[in-house]
């Protein structure tokens, strides 16, 4: 019935144009290799890169960011502005219409109570939505149409594109989730693996934290599209392997975010069966300082919490000290090359927000061991690490598995001891690590070491709801689930103000001028965040895959309906 | 009495022995240093172990030491067929993408995996010989045994180290430190888990020994069930358990080793044979030796191990001895 169903409408579209058009599923299967496997499809239930562009191969936002970071309607008719007036002039609204006649891949309509629900479902206060901060400033969602929804701001939003914008924030089918709120969100489990969707692919088979089967969309809006009738999303393994089987093999046809040495990437790409693609984001390699106590003798729902700050790294010397260590153009020769620069920034782009903070470019170990001996550290029992009161300055220092993190693990832990720091390395697999679930202690969120070290970036090309995640009360903690993207348990509230002035800002320059700042409040000021390198990602494509345009502003598959195969 | 005390026949009378007195352990050492490949797999060892026990006295650079101006150096060998390779006598053996050197890793990686392999096996062993005793001697825990054998023989490895892992991995990084704690953790997981084979096999030479007549006279002269487990079972299953206990040092460091690779192991500075492998593999075309030396010295040690075993096994059973 089906495949009658697509012959008789390849039939037809070829009928209708035979200009040189492609069909629908006319160009096979495409093999996807992710080496972060994901866990679940709902992108509000999890913070992890995997989940969200998994995900955003079958569920859609209203608009999306292109590669140069402009905005691009998908479910939506065009992105409203002040000027065609879909944005209200006091900037407290924001009115989408959607497409007409667009369809669930079940074949029921998309109406906006779709719209309205999915941020019902993200704000509601059991839930713990790991992109809360999307939705940041949302006071309503007001339906007034079946096609037209808007969105109700508490105070003026210069940049109203936080909800429904870019692949972290898509569209849910109301039908499907309408039992899933709150608290019971994760317990959906048929939902969350195969969520309805409106984007080219549909879910055939989820297996968590393995392997994704999904087929073309039979109702999806361009009847064209997409060229591929299956798709395997393969997750799991290293970066290492997801690059050989698509530069060297060929047995995948694009491999994303492939971290590796410059010299390995290089040899791969030798293999001829593909070729590495880079750009540069916002995404940066930094190390996370944790200012709460992640001491295991703390019981269990405390540790970690803001009821207990950090023994040492609560002091903003310790941790400028532990930043001037560190030499961030070797970090860059090491592990990244060309396709990464040494950065002092949180937010390093677009080049209009970006501060210029340079001083940590430069290492210092005499300036951080006098910083540190300033500050009361000294080394009084004579072992070569630094205390005080009888607290050792000796840190646990975690990130994911993965061949350049541990390089830069090992060197960090070197420069470290060289200001007696004692440093303990722990690695753990990428997919538990950004897995976020909350039963596991070896989540980023729960935070259970003294120093995290991972890449983040966002969405767009607006870094506010980037950095209103450091807002007081957004840390991940038991009464959430452990979700929140206030890793660090930062909490200022002069920076609180400061998120609440740059949501009420509309003139651009003061917007740039207020970003730059709060940057410096987290970075060279506080040193909560020390951002290491500026990365570009690389990913991979092999040679017969058509289409693929690395885009570092949204989802890396955000124009999967686009690829096709090269004959 | 003393004039009728009975002469025996001349031709039975040994004024002199004609050779001394032959000790058993004397006879096992004449099989043993028969048997060549035992005879250089036991040498190997003992130079391996030698060399990573007092290695680092000789070569005192330290393993982790980072030297980011003398990385990617090749072993000095490569300068026989390539001129202008990277090499230095400093450095014999080359170093690693971030300067640390290998001949010190390879010493200080030995002495884990060695430590983690013997100690996993003779904790396997031990598990493995008593359950199998046990079931085999006495038939009422037979079944309890065996069936509790079946169950941990039909446990995934690898999930219940993941829980095993997370579970223990605090308390004992607590009292032991996080390197001790994590040799504890890897040693009795991959000891718990790896005993199975071992239990079946003694407990089946146990059943067969145990109604043979040497066994009747022992228990028809009173010995105890003590005695007779330790004075003529366990002699007669040694062979067995001597192949089990070298088949399960190999397998011990290469369990090591792969537990090093998902992450689970050891901290990642911390050098072992199996990480060296692990962390070598996207740099293989270019610097084969990094796969190789590991490599070599996981093979050898093992293969040398068995070896030896082998030979043992020759010497030890004295139905083989002599022939």
């Amino acid at each position: 019935m089906k495949t009658k169903t697509l012959m008789l409408g390849a039939a037809c579209a070829f009928a209708m144009a035979p200009a040189a058009m492609a069909e629908r599923g006319s160009d096979g299967h495409v093999n996807i290799i992710y080496w972060q496997a994901p866990s679940i499809l709902n992108p509000f239930l999890s913070g992890g890169t995997k989940d969200i562009e998994s995900a955003s191969l079958v569920i859609e936002p209203l608009g999306r960011y292109d590669p140069n970071g402009a905005l691009v309607p998908y479910l939506a008719e065009e992105i409203p502005t002040v000027a065609n007036g879909g944005v209200s002039e006091d900037l407290t609204s924001i009115t989408w219409k959607l497409k007409s006649g667009l369809v669930w891949s079940d074949g029921s309509p998309v109406t906006s109570a779709d719209v309205k629900f999915t941020a019902d479902y993200c704000m509601h206060p059991e839930g713990g939505c790991a992109q809360l901060a999307k939705f940041d400033g949302v006071e309503s969602v007001e339906i007034v149409d079946d096609l037209t929804v808007t969105v109700k701001f508490d105070s003026p939003k210069p940049n109203p594109y936080g909800p429904f914008m870019g692949g972290q924030s898509p569209i849910i089918q109301m039908a499907q989730f309408k039992d899933c709120m709150g608290a019971k969100a994760p317990e959906c489990t048929a939902a969350n693996f195969a969520p309805i969707g409106t984007g080219p692919f549909v879910v055939d088979e989820f297996k968590p934290n393995d392997v994704i089967s999904m087929s073309a969309n039979p109702n999806y809006r361009d009847p064209a599209k997409p060229a591929f009738a299956t798709l395997t999303f393969k997750g799991g393994g290293d970066a290492t392997a997801a690059g050989r089987a698509v530069l060297e093999t060929g047995e995948f046809d694009y491999a994303w975010n492939l971290q590796l040495a410059p010299d390995v990437l290089a040899k791969m790409a030798e293999g001829g069966k593909g070729t590495p693609i880079a750009a540069f984001g916002s995404l940066v390699e930094r190390l996370e300082m944790n200012l709460t106590n992640p001491s295991p003798d703390l019981p269990e729902g405390e540790r970690s919490t803001v009821a207990h700050p950090h023994p040492f790294l609560s002091d903003m010397k310790v941790r400028k000290a532990l930043s001037m260590a560190i030499d961030r153009n070797l970090l860059v020769e090491i592990g990244y090359g060309q396709a990464g620069r040494p950065t002092c920034n949180l937010v390093p782009g677009p080049a209009v927000y970006a501060s210029d903070n340079t001083d940590c470019l430069t290492q210092d170990i005499a300036g951080a061991n006098a910083l540190l001996d300033e500050a009361g550290w000294v080394d009084s029992d004579g072992d070569g690490i630094r205390d005080k009161d009888g607290v050792k300055m000796s840190i646990l220092y975690q990130t994911s598995t993965n061949a350049v993190r541990q390089d830069f693990q090992a060197l960090i832990k070197q420069w470290w001891a060289e200001i007696g720091v004692e440093t303990e390395l722990r690695n753990i697999n990428a997919s538990v690590f950004f897995g976020g679930d909350p039963g596991s202690p070896d989540t980023f969120q729960k935070f259970y070491a003294d120093v995290e070290m991972y890449a983040n970036n966002f969405d767009g090309t607006d870094p506010q709801a980037y950095l209103s995640m450091y807002k007081c009360g957004n840390e991940p903690k038991p009464a959430s689930q452990w979700q929140g993207e206030n890793i660090n348990r930062f909490c200022d509230p002069e920076y609180d103000a400061l998120i609440d002035e740059l949501s009420a800002t509309s003139d651009l320059e003061k917007r740039y001028e207020l970003a730059k700042k709060m940057n410096d409040m987290l970075t060279k000021d506080s040193y909560t965040i020390v951002p290491l390198v500026d990365r570009g990602r690389v990913s991979a494509h092999a040679n017969s895959l058509g289409g693929v345009v690395l885009n570092t502003w949204d989802s890396e598959l955000w124009n999967v309906a686009d690829w096709h195969r090269i004959k | 009495m003393t004039d009728n005390e009975i002469k025996p026949i001349a031709a039975l009378q040994d004024s002199v022995p004609s050779a001394p007195p032959r000790s058993q352990w004397k006879d096992v050492w004449d099989q043993f240093k028969h048997h060549k490949g035992a005879l250089m797999g036991g040498s190997f060892l003992l130079f391996i172990t030698l060399g990573v026990l007092f290695g680092d006295l000789i070569w005192q650079l330290d393993p982790k030491k980072l030297d980011i101006r003398a990385k990617d150096f090749r072993p000095i060998y490569t300068a026989i067929w390539d001129g202008d390779a990277k090499v230095g006598w400093n450095h014999p053996l080359g170093t690693d993408n971030l300067g640390r050197d290998h001949l010190a890793q390879i010493i200080a990686g030995g002495r884990t995996s060695m430590a983690v392999g013997w100690a996993a096996m003779i904790l396997t062993m031990v598990i493995g010989t008593s359950i199998g005793v046990f079931a085999g001697y006495f038939r009422k825990l037979d079944g309890i045994l065996m069936r509790f054998t079946d169950l941990v023989l039909s446990l995934p490895i690898l999930p219940l180290l993941l829980v095993a892992v997370t579970l223990f991995r605090q308390p004992l990084r607590a009292n032991f430190g996080p390197e001790t704690g994590m040799f504890i953790l890897i040693v009795g997981v991959i000891g718990v888990t790896s005993w199975m084979q071992t239990a079946r096999i003694v407990r089946g030479d146990i059943l067969a020994y145990k109604e043979r007549e040497f066994v009747l006279a022992a228990r028809a002269a009173g010995t105890t069930s003590k005695g007779i487990i330790f004075r003529h079972l366990l002699p007669n299953v040694m062979s067995p358990i001597m192949v089990s206990a070298t088949l399960g040092l190999a397998t011990a460091i290469i369990t090591e080793s792969a537990l090093s690779f998902l992450g689970v192991g050891f901290p990642s500075d911390y050098p072992t044979w199996g990480k060296m492998l692990a962390d070598a593999v996207p740099r293989m075309q270019e610097f084969p030796e990094r796969v190789m030396l590991p490599g070599i010295a996981i093979s050898l040690t093992v293969l040398s191990v068995n070896y030896l075993g082998d030979g043992l096994r020759d010497a030890l059973d004295p139905r083989i001895r002599g022939r």
